[in-house]
């Protein structure tokens, strides 16, 4: 096994596409390490990314915030600015593992890791967070959705690594908000989970809104449907019940030890309500 | 040895303090040395191949690829560890389970071994074994594993207990059979009666430390092994049969223990780690990892038990019926025996009937967890209880006072009762604020009872004075929870002199006589009486040098708040000797100053404990959290109240987790699931209440003391006090534990559907 440090992320691409065997991206390590331990991996080559210039750091930009590959979940609970602007995705990555795993994982590393049950994703999917992924032939930005495309596998080419994840800028009347359900209260996997990102009108009616489920199919969902039966509503009874309905509707959960089809799809409707209610409130609707 | 163990009903000076634990800082600073804390020069490191198959026929095993890897020093399968047991049966399962010999019998049995000079080449070595399975047909499910038409998983198992042999083999080893009076008078006398049958789901002890030890085999037949255990007499024991070694030549020390909870009580993987040493030449670390504990060490039993009472409409119960099978894993065990004694232990009862089955099932082998097979006949009587009570119009509480086992009550299991806690646990329940807090919506509130025997058993400690007037004490039972410092105060007590001046140390196997393990609640019961027996060796002696330097008669000595009184006027000119002043003249009275003691500790007085548990149920998810919980329990007397009250909150803590969450989940093809604390969930800090605890001392009159075992009874209320909670909560009996968030939902649903 090898272990590189580079310092470029044009270093890391280039170790990365022109690796034989398997070979292996280390930020924070809380997925790779464990799996590494439980000898389900064993790679040949390990690129660590925390030394590349910029990926350590949360940048705000003219169009909103830039997040380094690097940057550990609880990082992103310490910036102020962040919490303000997008308090979802920051609960959502402040949810993950413990405290300890907080201090190390990313949410590109949750992103990457194509769990459907990644606690930052629905968060992220919801608010319609970007990856900047750079690679062998230059750079591209994406829609993080369209990352992973079923569990433990992504869209990402050879020798291609996520450098960021890019939020837009908040307007006026905005929030988002992430539930996941877990039997306990922390130190747990979601089994299903939902987040919810709203803009409001000037009357307090929902004027855009992206829904989105965790653990209730092969890759995070983003349920337009969810989103449009908001639009237009100030989030009354009968909205949420048929938001509840589209929710539970749109999973394609399987039996696991985790939970069962039913249970999944009644909770998904139950945790969408509840989340949109979250999230309409930060928007500052009444 | 003329030991007086009944109970004097003393005062105490040292015995009911709550001094720091002797061990407390090693623990928290780490410096504690643990099973895989210990190394020695030139250890390897030892790795175990596990079946992946829930049952298959070992065909071959190829073992030659693997021994050639640079760096492997040893490989081994069943045929290095040669059957030695002689007939006998229970030790051939040992044998066995530590590494398959025909079968494999479940996900996760040992079916090979390697000793590598690292834990890569170890891997890489595994690997190379070939394995030539034939994959049989396996059965998991108790209830499943009892019909005549499930696979077999030993052909030579005829169910004993029956009035007649069977004629066809089956996987139910052993039916038992308890109670007195008639049940079919007495439920014909019932005003009202309540059936129901129930599940409990297999559970894990879920000890924080894996199970470790070091192994060093000596070229001159000699053998040393660093374990973590509760009983490293009975492990010296085992592996010195399995491996064909002279007890005297094994010396067994035991490490300090992150847990046990009676999974420390078997051996699993030592034996192979002696056998690898053996091989090697070298010694061998071998360390399991949490997969190979959830796989291959000794979860509980999963049950399915159905229970029937009736009671007469004043709340007379007048017949009660219970039958218990217990899962054994692939080898005959005792589990649905002692479910089906504990099970009405609590009541008094005048027709009273248990029958139990020992089921075999493609799982590993069941061992003992804390109390076991109690907590899951408590969970299945204390619901059918708390429903007739409700179908009765009576309180709860009332309803289990009027029903209580007392003084001189016939147990359902057989003996008479001498004083027990179960009334005064029940009244102190009654008079409790927990009892009369408001609940607010989705809440519920529940209470149960629990019973353990407690055993007691062989003990042997030395008891040692130094020349500086300190004391060493060296005990035999591996400390579990606090009890170096609970024997610490006995001796402390006993010699009259400060807790401070007592260091207790756990002995190794060639340093002390033999003792039984750390399990049946015995640690601190018996090794406190051989303690108060031996620091009464030690005082004879005491007495016979202040004697000897006064020039007085013995006789005419007293011992008396640590020192050497000369009794009566005559001697009035003659200034008591303390402790440390005959210890600083020991060399020139007669040497070294010591008490021993070995005995039998018989007469362990039975346990009872109630619970109060407050539940917060999701209706939407079936999410349950538990907001209030309070044990009340007797203790006999509490030496070390902290650490009794430890036990109380850690039963209460261990039953939360199974009640709620913890289960091992196999799927259809018979492999475990969740070997992982991520998907087995044990509950962390944050989803449990402050545990509240009130110690009850109802003396147990086979104690000097009045000590009681207080370890394992804290367990046995939580399932069914949750349950009923839970159930009070929603309106709706739950009858599967764990009450998952998915089979509340279900259940609520169904309810909800009609």
């Amino acid at each position: 096994m090898r272990y590189i440090r580079p310092l470029s992320i044009e270093d890391a691409v280039g170790e990365l596409a022109k690796a034989v065997g398997p070979a292996a991206i280390l930020a924070g390590g809380s997925d790779l390490l464990v799996r590494m331990k439980g000898g389900f991996i064993e790679p040949e080559l390990i690129v660590d990314i925390k030394r590349i210039g910029g990926l350590a750091d949360i940048t705000e930009t003219a169009d909103g915030f830039r997040i380094g590959a690097a940057v550990p979940c609880a990082v992103l609970g310490e910036n102020k600015a962040l919490r303000q602007a997008w308090p979802g995705v920051v609960e959502a990555a402040n949810l993950i593992g413990s405290k300890q795993v907080q201090g190390r994982c990313t949410i590109t590393g949750n992103l990457c890791n194509a769990s459907p049950a990644a606690d930052s994703v629905p968060a992220l999917v919801a608010a319609g967070a970007k990856a900047v992924v750079a690679g062998p032939s230059g750079k591209r930005t994406i829609a993080v959705e369209s990352v992973p495309t079923g569990p433990g596998r992504t869209s990402l080419a050879k020798g291609e690594i996520v450098e960021a994840i890019l939020l837009d800028k908040r307007p006026e009347h905005a929030g988002d908000a992430y539930l996941r359900f877990i039997p306990r209260t922390e130190m747990d996997i979601a089994v299903v989970s939902a987040g919810v990102n709203l803009t409001l009108d000037d009357k307090g009616a929902i004027k855009t809104a992206r829904v989105a489920l965790g653990a209730a199919a092969p890759t995070v969902l983003l349920v337009e449907e969810a989103g449009q039966v908001l639009v237009g509503s100030k989030l009354d009874e009968a909205t949420l019940e048929r938001l509840a309905k589209i929710c539970s509707g749109a999973c394609r959960p399987i039996d696991d030890k985790r939970g069962t089809i039913e249970f999944r799809r009644k909770v998904a409707g139950v945790l969408a309500r509840r989340v949109a209610a979250i999230a309409y409130k930060r928007a500052g609707g009444k | 040895m003329n030991f007086d163990p009944r109970f004097s009903g003393r005062k105490f000076a040292s015995v009911g303090t709550r001094p720091i634990r002797p061990d407390g800082i090693d623990k928290v600073t780490g410096r504690a040395r643990y099973g895989a804390d210990f190394n020695m020069a030139g250890q390897l490191v030892g790795r175990i191949l596990r079946s992946p198959h829930a049952h298959a026929v070992i065909k071959k095993i190829d073992t030659s690829k693997a021994e050639k890897l640079a760096g492997v020093k040893a490989v081994i399968t069943a045929k290095d560890l040669p059957d030695l047991t002689d007939g006998d049966a229970a030790m051939y399962d040992i044998l066995d389970n530590s590494m398959a010999r025909k079968k494999a019998l479940y996900d996760g049995h040992a079916v090979a071994a390697v000793a590598a000079i690292d834990a890569r080449t170890a891997r890489e070595a595994l690997k190379l074994i070939e394995v030539d399975y034939e994959v049989l047909p396996h059965v998991t499910d108790v209830d499943e594993a009892a019909q005549h038409h499930a696979p077999l998983i030993n052909d030579q198992v005829f169910t004993e207990g029956l009035e007649e042999k069977p004629a066809k083999p089956s996987n139910i080893t052993k039916r038992t059979q308890f109670g007195h009076g008639d049940v079919h008078a007495g439920f014909a006398q019932a005003d009202f009666i309540v059936e129901r049958s129930f599940k409990t789901e297999q559970t894990h002890q879920g000890y924080i430390e894996p199970h470790a030890c070091v192994a060093s085999v000596n070229p001159d037949g000699t053998a040393d092994l660093w374990v973590c255990t509760q009983g490293h007499f009975v492990y010296r024991q085992h592996c010195a049969q399995l491996l064909g070694l002279e007890a005297s030549k094994l010396r067994v020390t035991s490490s300090e223990i992150g847990g046990g909870f009676g999974g420390k009580t078997h051996v699993w993987a030592e034996p192979v780690a002696l056998a690898l040493s053996r091989k090697a030449g070298r010694p061998v670390k071998l360390v399991m990892t949490r997969d190979e504990v959830f796989r291959a060490s000794g979860p509980t039993s999963a049950t399915s038990i159905d229970v029937k009472i009736g009671a007469k409409k004043d709340g007379t119960i007048t017949a009660a019926e219970a039958t218990l099978r217990y899962s054994c894993g692939p080898y005959a065990g005792s589990w649905a025996e002692i479910g089906a004694m504990t099970a009405f232990a609590c009541y008094k009862l005048e027709n009273v009937k248990t029958v139990g089955y020992e089921v075999l099932v493609n799982r590993p082998k069941t061992a003992a967890y804390r109390a076991p097979s109690a907590p899951m006949a408590a969970f299945a009587v204390e619901s059918v209880v708390d429903e007739l009570a409700k179908e009765l119009g009576m309180d709860a509480v009332d309803f289990r006072i009027k029903n209580a086992a007392q003084e001189g009550t016939r147990s359902s299991y057989g003996p008479v009762y001498g004083p027990i806690g179960i009334g005064p646990t029940l009244e102190a329940v009654k008079n409790h604020p927990h009892m009369k807090a408001p609940l607010k919506a989705n809440q519920g509130r529940g209470m149960a009872c629990g019973f353990w025997f407690n055993f007691g058993g062989q003990t042997c400690t030395d008891l040692n004075i130094g020349m500086d007037g300190t004391v060493s004490l060296a005990v035999g039972t591996v400390d579990v929870g606090g009890s170096r410092a609970s024997l610490s105060l006995v001796a402390a007590e006993e010699l009259g002199i400060d807790y401070s001046q007592v260091k207790a140390v756990v002995a190794d196997t060639s340093s002390l006589g033999y003792n039984d393990m750390t399990d049946g609640s015995r640690g601190t019961f018996s090794s406190s009486m051989a303690t108060i027996s031996a620091a009464r060796n030690a005082i004879k002696i005491l007495r016979e040098r202040a004697a000897q330097t006064w020039d007085i008669p013995v006789e005419d000595v007293v011992w008396e708040k640590g020192h050497a009184i000369a009794k009566g006027e005559k001697y009035g000119n003659l200034s008591p000797l303390s402790l440390k002043d005959i210890a600083a003249a020991s060399g020139k009275t007669g040497g070294p100053i010591a008490g021993h003691s070995e005995l039998v500790a018989d007469g362990a007085g039975v346990s009872f404990a109630t619970h109060i548990c407050d539940v917060e149920v999701d209706p939407e998810t079936g999410s349950t959290r538990v907001i209030r919980y309070t044990v009340v329990q007797d203790a006999g007397k509490a030496v070390h109240p902290t650490y009794v009250e430890g036990q109380y909150q850690g039963g209460a803590a261990q039953g939360i987790g199974w009640a709620l969450n913890e289960e091992y989940i196999y799927g259809k093809d018979g492999r475990l699931q969740n070997p992982g604390f991520l998907d087995y969930r044990i509950p962390v800090c944050s989803d449990l209440p402050m545990i509240d605890t009130q110690i009850l001392e109802i003396p147990n009159p086979n104690h000097p003391y009045g000590v009681r075992g207080v370890g394992e009874t804290s367990i046995v209320p939580p399932l069914a006090a949750i349950a009923n909670a839970v159930s009070n909560a929603v309106g709706v009996r739950m009858t599967h534990i764990p009450m998952s968030p998915p089979r509340i939902l279900a259940a609520l649903e169904a309810e909800r559907e009609g």
